[in-house]
């Protein structure tokens, strides 16, 4: 057991931290630390352009296999990557639901033609995606979508419903949509696993306005809309949905802890600088953050260790409860240290609402206890999953 | 990156949890609290003489395995889940640690090989940080070729059937280590009455205790026992570690089989949802005990980083993994009810346990204070 990354590893790290500080000058300066949580609606032509920059150097997908127009890299080599990225302030990457979930689960799950027509699109960077899973009547209930589809005629499948909180989908290229293939089915049965484009007439995306003034996710609304394929086969929807679910293995929440350590180091200059830090409670809570974060990190790299077994798979497990509550108690020390200057809005031009990072921070995360399986959902699997306890019982 | 036990190990894990099962359940926890030493020799025997458990950082130069402190933290857990009674920590750890950092190479010659060969029973006396209260402490002072030690300590992990004390002792010119063998003139110790049963402590009282110079560690000032305490604190995290599983493990069993409302309270939600939050805390505190035990075996305490680094890691882990070894043995008590409460059922050793282990070494309090000091620099409490 060690915690060292390899000589190589570290010559990887070294290239990377390079190519990183010589590409987030000039046109991309802007962009650094900017388009994270509760600021991702900012820069958006921006960091389009960023993420082709960023493939064009050999930055996108690097986990993906070379067949895949990946770089093979190691699980090592992605936490580090995303360190680097993280620690060099590159933008909130809009490509992610790509990169992270569509594209892994094409790969996994789709035909040869499949993969060649998506995959290309995702490691560019030119092509982005949503995802189409919760629905007004179907949040924490996944399995509970509404949303029908069709084969029409000519053996197209049509999309009829309504989906909700879809993050970017104002933005996207393209939607994977889970929908109901068997209209007598119920639960986890007949369901499909769609990829639909953004750009016809029969997808309405209305944003809705978040906590934080801005508006990073909305409404979908398919009318009849045409899927241009459907992974898998029908009925094949619920198991791919899940391994969705699945492929991110947290090693892009490596990256996110990198950002977390900087909202954690702003919120110790503040505090260094306004006093705050002589409060015996706010020095004990900011010990605290530490130790959460340093766990957290420590956690994450059991999980990702190249020889993770069962032990590691327990650790897996809890990590989302953790990180989530961690950040989301990040936010209101962040406030506790700003104290009455907590309140002050900088103001910026053309927007009505602007808030401070640390404002964004504050507001943006208690969406983190929410999204991806709220607490709750959490601990029930962590019983259920972890501890064999018994299962939830479901109504009608 | 390996973040995960080896083959070996597991093995060393697997073999000393067979050991503990087989010889340290209740009952045989239960004699040991009754008896005199507080100590079960037998197993005492076994684990430290057949398995060579107190060997295993004790370079190989010097009889030992010459394992480290990731090896030595897989023997704590397995210990703190069967809250065995024995003097391990205090041997294998303070003392080993204390020698190793601290003492010379022939002072390890003459100490080292006993221990390893599980002949030698050995202790700190002195193991707390300076802004501790109530934990005692000893002056030295010159005399004729050797040393005069004077001083008190209430509460010393199984002072009382020590062959080996190591004293940390204080005067005008600093900090200094001496090994003092059992039976020097001036020198007693009696077990305490505790309320955790199965961790013996003794009380060490000092009086014109005469050591020749060579009785003085080489090394031992105020930052190499800083040092030294800072592994021996990752050990005891470890230990309870062992607790926190093990609370949980008894939670989850009972309400498994005990119904309520014609059902198994366990598939009451507020009883999965404590669980949840009981095996959360388990998996971050081995995440927390075995990242700190890797960088104290990364760790040149000679360098000043490197050292801050460690007292980083063991503060990290003793004040998490305190309170979650104490959440989840409290917790254990609560799922169980009554029975929970019973001195009959186990959860009332893992309850004692959690607390003293909390409460040695430094509480969590000022683990996070130590480690705000860290990070905001020692302005210390503005009133
Ligand atoms: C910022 C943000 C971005 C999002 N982005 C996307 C996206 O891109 N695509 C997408 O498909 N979805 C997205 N979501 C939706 C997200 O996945 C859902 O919000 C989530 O699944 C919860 O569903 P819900 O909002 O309907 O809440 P509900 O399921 O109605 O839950 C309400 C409350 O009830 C609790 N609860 C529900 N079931 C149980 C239970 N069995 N036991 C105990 N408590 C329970 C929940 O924990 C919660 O506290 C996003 C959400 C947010 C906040």
């Amino acid at each position: 057991m060690n915690i060292h990354f390899s000589p190589e590893d570290e010559a990887f790290r070294r290239e990377a931290a390079q190519w990183l500080t010589d590409n987030l000058g000039g046109r991309f300066a802007a962009l650094r630390f900017r388009g994270g949580p509760g600021d991702e609606h900012r820069f958006i032509d921006e960091r389009k352009a960023w993420e082709c920059h960023l493939a064009s150097g050999g930055w996108t997908c690097i986990g993906w296999a070379p067949e895949h127009g990946g770089r093979g890299a190691s699980i090592a080599q992605q936490v580090i990557f995303a360190e680097e990225y993280a620690r060099a302030g590159g933008p909130g990457r809009i490509g992610h639901i790509g990169e992270g979930l569509a594209g892994p689960t094409i790969a996994a799950f789709g035909s040869p033609a499949q993969k060649a027509r998506y995959l290309p699109g995702i490691v560019s960077g030119k092509e982005l995606w949503c995802q189409g899973y919760s629905e007004p009547g179907a949040g924490s209930d996944l399995a509970a979508v509404k949303t029908r589809a069709t084969q029409d005629a000519d053996g197209h499948w049509r999309i009829s419903g309504q989906k909700v909180w879809t993050s970017l989908a104002h933005i996207a290229n393209w939607c994977f949509v889970l929908a109901r293939t068997d209209p007598t089915s119920h639960g986890h049965h007949g369901l499909g696993f769609f990829l639909v484009p953004m750009a016809q007439d029969s997808v309405t995306v209305r944003p809705i306005r978040q906590i934080t003034g801005s508006s990073e996710f909305n409404e979908v609304f398919f009318d009849d809309a045409r899927a241009s394929d459907l992974l898998g086969a029908p009925g094949d929807g619920w198991k791919i949905a899940l391994a969705l679910l699945g492929f991110e293995r947290g090693v892009s929440t490596l990256g996110q802890q990198m950002l977390f350590r900087t909202e954690l180091d702003e919120i110790i200059r503040i505090a260094r600088d306004n006093g705050a830090a002589r409060q015996a409670d706010i020095r004990s809570r900011i010990a605290e953050a530490w130790m959460g974060l340093t766990v957290m990190r420590a956690n994450a790299l059991r999980m990702l260790s190249e020889d993770a077994g069962a032990d590691e798979q327990r650790a897996a497990l809890v990590y989302k409860l953790h990180w989530a509550s961690w950040h989301r108690n990040l936010g209101k020390l962040a406030m506790d240290v700003l104290g009455e200057a907590a309140e002050l809005c900088p103001g910026e031009e053309n927007a009505p609402y602007a808030l401070t990072r640390l404002q964004s921070l504050f507001l943006f995360s208690r969406a983190d206890t929410i999204y991806g399986g709220s607490n709750q959902i959490q601990r029930n699997l962590i019983a259920e999953r972890g501890l064999g306890m018994p299962k939830e019982a479901r109504g009608r | 990156m390996h973040f995960s036990l080896s083959d070996e190990q597991k093995m060393i894990r697997d073999s000393v949890n067979a050991l503990l099962a087989a010889q340290s359940d209740s009952a045989a926890v239960r004699g040991a609290m009754a008896s005199d030493s507080g100590i079960d020799h037998a197993l005492w025997s076994a684990l430290s003489q057949e398995m060579c458990c107190c060997a295993i950082a004790i370079p190989e130069a010097y009889g030992g395995l010459g394992l480290g402190q990731v090896e030595l933290a897989i023997v704590e857990e397995e210990i703190g889940r069967h809250v065995a009674c024995v003097p391990f920590h205090a041997t294998a750890s303070l003392a080993v640690n204390a020698l190793l950092l601290a003492g010379s190479d022939t002072q390890k010659q003459r100490w080292l090989p006993g221990i390893a060969g599980g002949d030698t029973i050995a202790t700190l006396a002195g193991a707390h940080f300076a802004r501790q209260h109530g934990t005692g402490s000893a002056r030295w002072q010159r005399d004729g070729d050797g040393y005069r030690l004077d001083g008190h300590f209430p509460l010393v992990s199984h002072a009382h059937i020590a062959d080996l004390i190591i004293v940390a002792a204080g005067s005008e010119t600093g900090t200094a280590l001496f090994a003092v063998p059992a039976g020097t003139a001036g020198l007693s110790a009696q077990k305490r009455a505790t309320m955790d049963q199965t961790r013996a402590q003794g009380a060490l009282t000092l009086n014109a205790v005469w050591l020749p110079e060579s009785a003085r560690l080489a090394q031992g000032t105020a930052d190499v026992l800083e040092n030294i305490l800072s592994r021996a604190v990752i050990a005891l995290a470890a230990e309870e570690l062992g607790v926190a599983e093990a609370a949980l493990q008894m939670a989850v069993a009972y309400t498994g089989e005990r119904r309520q409302f014609g059902r198994e309270i366990a598939s009451f939600q507020a009883i999965k949802h404590r669980a949840a939050d009981m095996m959360l805390k388990c998996e971050l505190a081995r995440s927390a005990v075995y990242y700190a035990a890797c960088v104290a075996d990364a760790s040149n305490v000679d360098d000043r980083n490197s050292a801050g680094a460690l007292h980083d890691a063991a503060s990290l882990a003793k004040a998490y993994v305190s309170e979650a070894a104490f959440f989840n043995a409290g917790s254990a008590i609560q799922l169980m009810g009554g029975v929970g409460f019973t001195w009959e059922y186990d959860a009332h050793l893992y309850f004692k346990r959690a607390q003293s282990g909390s409460a040695l070494l430094g509480s969590p309090a000022l683990h996070r204070a130590r480690i705000a000091n860290s990070l905001l620099g020692a302005e210390e409490f503005a009133a």
